[in-house]
Order: structure tokens, then C-alpha cells, then sequence
């Protein structure tokens, strides 16, 4: 069976349509099939709906996505309160220890997120995967970075990611692969990005999984939360009404 | 006994509106593979040009089988040529440069 490939972050200027429609159509022809794009707060439903249009005609599923990113545990709390059932997939941007830790343990929480040119900053280390694990949010490398960053500031990130794709393995934590780009030109096909995964020793099937498998696992389980007849895990509405 | 090398044929697209000549192609993706790999991991590759039109944007590389997937990182990693922005893609890889050519025209 021939699988599907999705990029959770695309992150195209919405202000600039002409670029969105290009970066959108690129990604069609790069062989993505389903694409996430963040939509900040202010955006309106009717720019969503184009959005979503767009990604139609193009033959891509479309999926809502928010990247947070707080400065304490207790604005990532009201956040996730006001907005888990707007988005399809939440994304956290962790700049501190104490929000690594509660996005990791919320189940709310979709998707960790690390800043990539602070290395100490990242703090995905075996306390913050074993929270993961048990909370189900995947562990989200951006490919941007690798392509941009030059010298030994590559070198200390792909050592960093080596590191954290070991302790995401071995814990079992999902790890998506995204592009994380905003330049059409940085744009690369699914292959290429699981090659560039292999930079940081990330076998080839788990690599091509992270831009697969992983991803869709997310977002299917994720819309069936979101259907208003879902009630928990394996049990849904099958019919309202009197006679039930 | 030395055993035969298999080898792969790479068919390669340039995204950008500039030309650029084989000579600078070739710089930028032995930089490339230099900078994640190193003299030795490049050594390892057998990378060759084959087939080159600059106003077609189209290359055709041979390497080693073993070296697809760290050429293919390399590749990834281009970002310029001669200074100017560009993307490079892997359209298809075939074992010959028939079967290349037939896929391509698919």
C-alpha cells in the first residue's frame, strides 16, 4: 500500500496569500497528502475556510494547528482549557523546564516542541519522555534547522537530537518529523526529510514512519475526539433520539 | 574477492530561476557532503556526474548503493548555489541509466 506523507508544520506568511497558495501547491506536488498549518488566534474563520479551500483543490487534508507557547504552566493550563476543542493538533513550544513538564504530562497536549538554536533550552531528557509516554504526545523535530544552521552549531544540534531520538526510542514516545519552514525553497520531499533523520541516527523505516505513520496516528485519533459523537475511547453515539 | 559495486543513478531537479554551470553544481554538492560527512564519507560515495543541462535544471549522478541515503541528506542540505538560493530534489532512483530514463518519462 502506498503511504501517505504529512508535514504537521507548515509555516507559510498567511499575510502573503500569493506565498501561502504557492507553498501549499508545492507541497501537493512535493507528494504530502495531508498538511498542518498554525493559525494564530487573530485569524478569521473566513481566511480558515480559504485555507481550507485551498488545500482542497489541491488534493491535501487540511489540519488546524496551534503552537503555544507559554511562559508558566499555569498559562499553558488556561490555554489548552480555551482552545483544545478548536484545534486539531496543539503544539507546545517549550522555553522552560516547569512548561516542558506540565505540556508533557497533559493530555491535552499534542505535540513538545524545542527550541532549536537554545540548547539549553532543550529539555527532553528521560523524566520529560517518561511523562510523555504515559500522556501520549509525540515528540516533534523540526528539519528547518538542519538545512539552515551551519557549523558547530549544526553539529551541537544534530548531537542534541541523536541524544533525545535515543530517549524517545526508548521510551516509546512517537516522534514526528516536520519541516518547520516558511520558505518555499526549504521545502523538501518526504524521502528527503527521513534522510536528513538519518543525521541523528534515526533508522530509515522509523524515520519514514515519523513522516507517516506517526502523524496520521495523531491527527485520526485527535478528529475522533473532536466528533461531537464521541464519548471516550471506543465508545461513541450511534443515534439520539426518543427512541433509544 | 573484491566484490562488485553496485551502483545507483540519481536524477536530480534544481529549483531555482538562475542557471548555474555543471562546475558549480558539483562544488555545492561536494561541499554539501563534505560539511556532514566528511573527506572519508565522501570518499565512500563514488559520486559522478553523469548528465548535466543547465536549462533543464536536470542532473544525473551515479554513487555507490550503500551512499543513496547519505546523498540524499546531502542534497537535502543544499540551500545556494554559487551564492544563490536554490533547492535540489531527487526526481527518481534506478539502477541503470535506461531504467532511470524510463521512469522519468512515465
Amino acid at each position: 500500500m502506498k503511504r501517505i506523507f504529512a508535514d504537521l508544520h507548515l509555516r507559510p506568511n498567511l499575510r502573503n496569500e500569493m506565498q501561502t497558495v504557492s507553498m501549499i501547491r508545492k507541497a501537493a506536488n512535493l507528494g504530502y497528502r495531508l498538511i498542518a498549518i498554525p493559525i494564530p488566534l487573530i485569524l478569521t474563520e473566513d481566511k480558515v475556510r480559504w485555507l481550507q479551500d485551498l488545500c482542497r483543490e489541491s488534493c491535501i487534508d487540511f489540519v488546524s494547528r496551534i503552537d503555544l507557547k507559554p511562559k508558566t504552566s499555569r498559562e499553558l493550563i488556561t490555554s489548552l482549557r480555551k482552545l483544545r476543542r478548536r484545534f486539531e493538533i496543539i503544539a507546545v513550544l517549550c522555553e522552560t523546564k516547569q512548561v516542558a513538564r506540565q505540556a508533557a504530562k497533559d493530555r491535552r497536549v499534542d505535540l513538545l516542541n524545542f527550541p532549536s538554536s537554545h540548547f539549553r533550552r532543550r529539555f527532553f531528557d528521560k523524566a520529560e519522555a517518561e511523562l510523555a509516554s504515559d500522556s501520549l504526545a509525540a515528540f516533534e523535530i523540526d528539519i528547518k534547522p538542519l538545512i539552515t544552521l551551519k557549523g558547530a552549531t549544526r553539529i551541537r544540534l544534530m548531537s542534541n537530537l541523536r541524544k533525545e531520538a535515543m530517549i524517545a526510542q526508548k521510551f516509546h514516545v512517537p516522534i514526528i518529523i516536520s519541516s518547520g519552514v516558511s520558505d518555499e525553497l526549504l521545502m523538501r520531499k518526504p524521502r528527503e526529510l527521513a534522510a536528513l533523520a538519518s543525521l541523528f541516527d534515526l533508522k530509515e523505516e522509523l524515520a519514514i514512519d515519523s513522516i507517516s505513520k506517526n502523524p496520521l496516528a495523531l491527527v485520526k485519533r485527535n478528529r475522533e475526539k473532536l466528533n461531537p459523537r464521541f464519548i471516550a475511547p471506543g465508545i461513541r453515539v450511534i443515534r439520539r433520539g426518543k427512541d433509544c | 574477492m573484491l566484490k562488485k559495486e553496485r551502483r545507483r543513478y540519481l536524477a536530480l531537479k534544481i529549483d531555482s530561476t538562475e542557471t548555474f554551470s555543471s562546475g558549480e553544481f558539483m562544488n555545492a554538492l561536494w561541499n554539501a557532503l563534505l560539511k556532514l560527512y566528511g573527506e572519508y564519507g565522501a570518499s565512500k560515495t563514488g559520486l559522478a556526474l553523469i548528465d548535466y543541462d543547465a536549462e533543464k535544471r536536470f542532473a544525473l549522478i551515479r554513487v555507490v548503493h550503500t551512499a543513496v541515503e547519505n546523498i540524499r541528506a546531502a542534497i537535502a542540505s543544499i540551500t545556494e548555489i554559487a551564492e544563490k538560493p536554490v533547492a535540489i530534489h531527487v526526481l527518481n532512483v534506478s539502477g541503470t541509466i535506461k531504467a532511470l530514463y524510463k521512469k522519468l518519462k512515465q
